[in-house]
């Protein structure tokens, strides 16, 4: 669990940290004088849905911080763990996954650009190299069954599946997003909410491109 | 004041919420049931919750009547029993207490106290419900499907939970875990919303430092609960792939008549870990929306400012934050080293501090205050009696070496429903009473309130106080019958008999709610927008109860916190957040300057 609790521990400091500076020296019972009306309440740059992202990446750190941790746990219960050849094929998928973050972050530029044939390409290349990381992993599965590991041989198996599909899953969540942004993008690229969107996009890829290469590390070690 | 470095417009606009485009549907269907306003979704999450935690209610009462008077009901056999515990325990904690305070209140309240028109993402937010609605009825399923629902406890410690010859290891343990799962999905998009609606969705002037305490704590909860339940989630679904596709997260080496299992290698305690981590926060999640909502109803009924609102603010942020570090207590007789023991001992009594200094607050809130003591002001004062109760056997259980010998005995059954049951939910009832003259624009009956808060007050005293002398006496918990044992007096029996009773009485003071909750909704007294001469923003809508968008053509603007109540020298007694300094009418004779914190 110390992996999930340096991870909330980090988290819950950065956040009372913000408070403090929101709650340092102000006396909450002194009424407004009412002279300047009242100031809103965030900067602009600061949009619900970017919050919103953030909120989510949290709880994803969250979700896969405790996998992790007990993904750790068991390897340090007992004796009896078998760790699983971690297939080759996995390292040609993370050069898609960074090829896919890459594409969206030029996409990301071509928003601010206002390039919408670039974007629509690149968005394009984006998504599919993310399907075809995916596929790659569904591969690598396959030959790991190929190879006498299935998942219920033993728990090291059964924990690289499970951290496996679980990003997998997160990718495919993205996808579903990625669809309705593309459907967006032939709508023409004057659109603020576009820009939001590809900007989300990018930024959730880039955040699962760590994630997995958190998790690939933590899988070669053992 | 609060200097910031961007400036308001000299023109200072209405306050807007941004670019936020309301979907206003016309048809019947599209206002109340695929609805996108949070009000409509709060109410459809707290109807929801409360028909499934009369279900649990009715499971105890079953329970209750096997306890009180053994085998007098044919229908409850050993498993039906233990499928009874379970489920009752799980739809309280989760399917009720979570849903009804977050769901409920969070979004009924969120919007509104903030200054905003909705949540911040209301599609989502319409989402959620249904995804917690497809939850329930999926756990519901779980009653019907072949050997009914599961009886692993609401802990579902592996590997019983998932053996054969645990009631429900075919088909209810997978309903029940599925239905958590969707659970989990439902209210992260609602947490979400809650989320980041109390951090962009405030209107001008609605600093940090001027939410009500109600809004602090429901934030609070939300963020903890975003938190904690992914650990619930990888449990549950590492637990689901042991019982589908037979890996062995969870599942050891087992002998089962005398054949071997298939798997091998897995560790039970790995999901007790797992699940405690969720475990200890899931009670401060349904703690701290009381916290808030408590220190509302109790400024607001004694007409005082709440006593060191900063303090609340901190003590709620720092149970929050320490709540993830004491999992470990529920695990003490799991076998662990005993200075890890030591260790969440420690953490658990430091929890007891900032929980004290709120309860300090609550009191000093009281002192020499203007009580009036309606309704809501008694469910308050109830819960403050039962918390304290609940709190101080907890201090008992935290111990180790005390905990050891009372682990698993109703010691445990009467601490926890003390502290985690009964208070709570005395603060739903007191919330219920507070609020539903906005959400209905008419009151509750008083008198009927008043028998359903003292039976309900004194009765689950009746239930849960001799629940600890039981446990003393060495009886244990999740136990159908106690058959004949050297230890357990006889006199145990005529006690659960007492305990028995009590509970049916309560239950059908709820009837009585239940009953109150119909009739007043079209026979109660008018309410007015403000019976309670409160300051807070949800208070001050144009319309009861508020419409779509909460306030009419322009979002107030705020100038003060929410305490503002008997204010010397001001001519009310509570001054709304609303009205800007200028506006606020002072008694002719002495016009002081405001005190400061009392
Ligand atoms: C009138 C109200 C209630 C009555 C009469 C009642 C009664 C009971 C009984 C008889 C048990 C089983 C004890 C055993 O055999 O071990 C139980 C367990 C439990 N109750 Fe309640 N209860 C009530 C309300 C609540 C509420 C509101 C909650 C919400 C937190 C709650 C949470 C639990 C939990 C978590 C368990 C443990 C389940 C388990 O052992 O797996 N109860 N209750
Ligand atoms: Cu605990």
């Amino acid at each position: 669990m110390t992996v999930s609790l340096v991870l909330i521990v980090l988290l819950m400091a950065g956040f009372a940290g913000w408070l403090i500076g929101q709650s340092i020296r102000v006396r909450p019972w002194v009424a407004d004088t009412g002279a300047t009306p009242p100031a809103p309440q965030t900067p602009p740059f600061v949009t619900a849905p970017r919050v919103g992202l953030a909120v989510f990446l949290a709880v994803v750190t969250s979700l896969f911080a405790l996998a992790v941790s007990a993904f750790l746990m068991r390897r340090h219960i007992g004796a009896d763990w078998q760790a699983v050849p971690v297939p080759a094929l996995l390292w040609w998928n993370t050069g898609l996954l960074i090829a896919a973050s890459v594409a969206l972050q030029l996409a990301w530029r071509s928003t601010r650009q206002g390039r919408q044939a670039a974007l629509r390409r690149r968005l394009a290349l984006g998504g599919g190299l993310t399907l075809a990381f995916v596929i790659g992993q569904a591969l690598a599965w396959q030959r790991l069954e190929a190879a006498g590991h299935p998942p219920a041989a033993n728990p090291a198996n059964a924990f690289f599946y499970l951290l496996t599909a679980l990003h997998a899953l997160h990718l495919l969540g993205g996808l579903v997003a990625w669809g309705r942004v593309l459907a967006l993008a032939g709508r023409g690229i004057s659109q603020p909410r576009l820009r939001q969107a590809v900007e989300l996009c990018a930024l959730y890829w880039h955040f699962l491109l760590l994630v997995w290469g958190g998790l690939f590390g933590v899988l070669l070690m053992s | 004041m609060h200097e910031r470095e961007y400036e308001a417009s000299p023109e200072a606009p209405p306050a807007e919420t941004g670019e936020m485009e309301l979907v206003h549907p016309r048809t019947f269907i599209g206002k109340y049931i695929w609805s996108q306003d949070a009000k409509v979704i709060a109410i459809q999450y707290a109807v929801t919750a409360t028909a499934i935690g009369l279900v649990a209610l009715v499971l105890s009462l079953l329970m209750r009547l096997q306890l009180g008077f053994p085998n007098s009901l044919s229908l409850i056999d050993p498993e039906s029993y233990l499928q009874y515990v379970t489920m009752h325990g799980m739809i309280m904690v989760v399917y009720l207490l979570t849903a009804i305070f977050l769901g409920g209140f969070g979004n009924y309240l969120i919007p509104l106290m903030c200054g905003a028109r909705d949540m911040a993402f209301p599609y989502l937010n319409m989402l959620s419900f249904w995804v917690y609605l497809a939850s329930v009825l999926l756990l519901v399923a779980g009653f019907f499907v072949g050997d009914g629902s599961s009886g692993a406890g609401w802990t579902l410690y592996p590997p019983q939970a998932i053996s054969q010859g645990t009631p429900g290891a075919d088909g209810g343990i997978v309903l029940m875990l599925v239905s958590l799962a969707v659970f989990i999905i439902g209210f992260t998009m609602g947490g979400l919303n809650y989320v980041v609606t109390v951090l962009q969705g405030r209107t001008r002037g609605m600093t940090l430092m001027r939410l009500p305490l109600t809004v602090w704590g429901i934030f609070m909860a939300t963020v903890m609960a975003l938190l904690a339940f992914p650990a619930l989630f990888v449990a549950v679904v590492m637990m689901l792939l042991d019982r589908l596709l037979g890996t062995s997260f969870f599942m050891p080496e087992m002998l089962g008549m005398g054949e071997e299992g298939s798997q091998r290698g897995g560790s039970p305690l790995l999901f007790q870990h797992l699940f405690w981590f969720f475990g200890h926060p899931e009670v401060y999640i349904v703690a701290l929306p009381a916290f808030g909502i408590v220190s509302d109803l109790i400024a607001t009924h004694a007409r005082k400012n709440i006593f060191g609102y900063r303090m609340m603010v901190w003590a709620i942020i720092i149970i929050g934050a320490l709540s993830f570090v004491v999992w470990a207590h529920h695990m003490y007789v799991s076998g662990m080293s005993p200075y890890f023991g030591f260790l969440f001992a420690t953490t658990t009594l430091i929890v007891a501090v900032p929980t004290a200094l709120k309860v300090y607050n609550w009191v000093l809130t009281l002192w020499r205050g203007d009580i009036h003591l309606t309704v809501p002001m008694l469910f308050a004062i109830g819960f403050l009696f039962t918390f304290v109760n609940g709190g101080l056997s907890g201090l008992f259980l935290g111990n180790v070496t005390v905990d050891v010998p009372l682990s698993d005995t109703y010691f445990v059954v009467g601490h926890f429903h003390m502290v985690m049951a009964v208070a709570p939910v005395l603060v739903i009832f007191g919330a219920i009473y507070h609020w539903y003259p906005k959400i209905t624009g008419r009151m509750l009956d008083a008198t009927l309130g008043k028998v359903h808060f003292w039976v309900t007050f004194l009765g689950t005293y009746a239930i849960y106080y001799p629940m600890h002398f039981l446990g003393l006496a060495g009886v244990p918990r999740r136990y159908y019958a106690y058959g004949e044992t050297a230890f357990v007096p006889d006199s145990v029996q005529s006690l659960n008999a007492f305990i028995t009773i009590a509970a049916l009485v309560v239950a059908a003071a709820q009837l009585l709610f239940l009953f109150n909750l119909a009739w007043s909704l079209f026979r109660g007294r008018e309410a007015g927008p403000n019976p309670w001469r409160a300051t807070t923003l949800e208070w001050q809508t144009p319309h009861t109860p508020p419409r779509h968008g909460n306030f009419g053509d322009e979002l107030p603007l705020v100038y003060r916190w929410p305490y503002d109540y008997s204010v010397p020298g001001v001519k009310d007694d509570y001054i709304p957040q609303n009205v800007p300094p200028q506006a606020v009418e002072r008694e002719p004779a002495a016009d002081r300057g405001r005190g400061g914190e009392s």
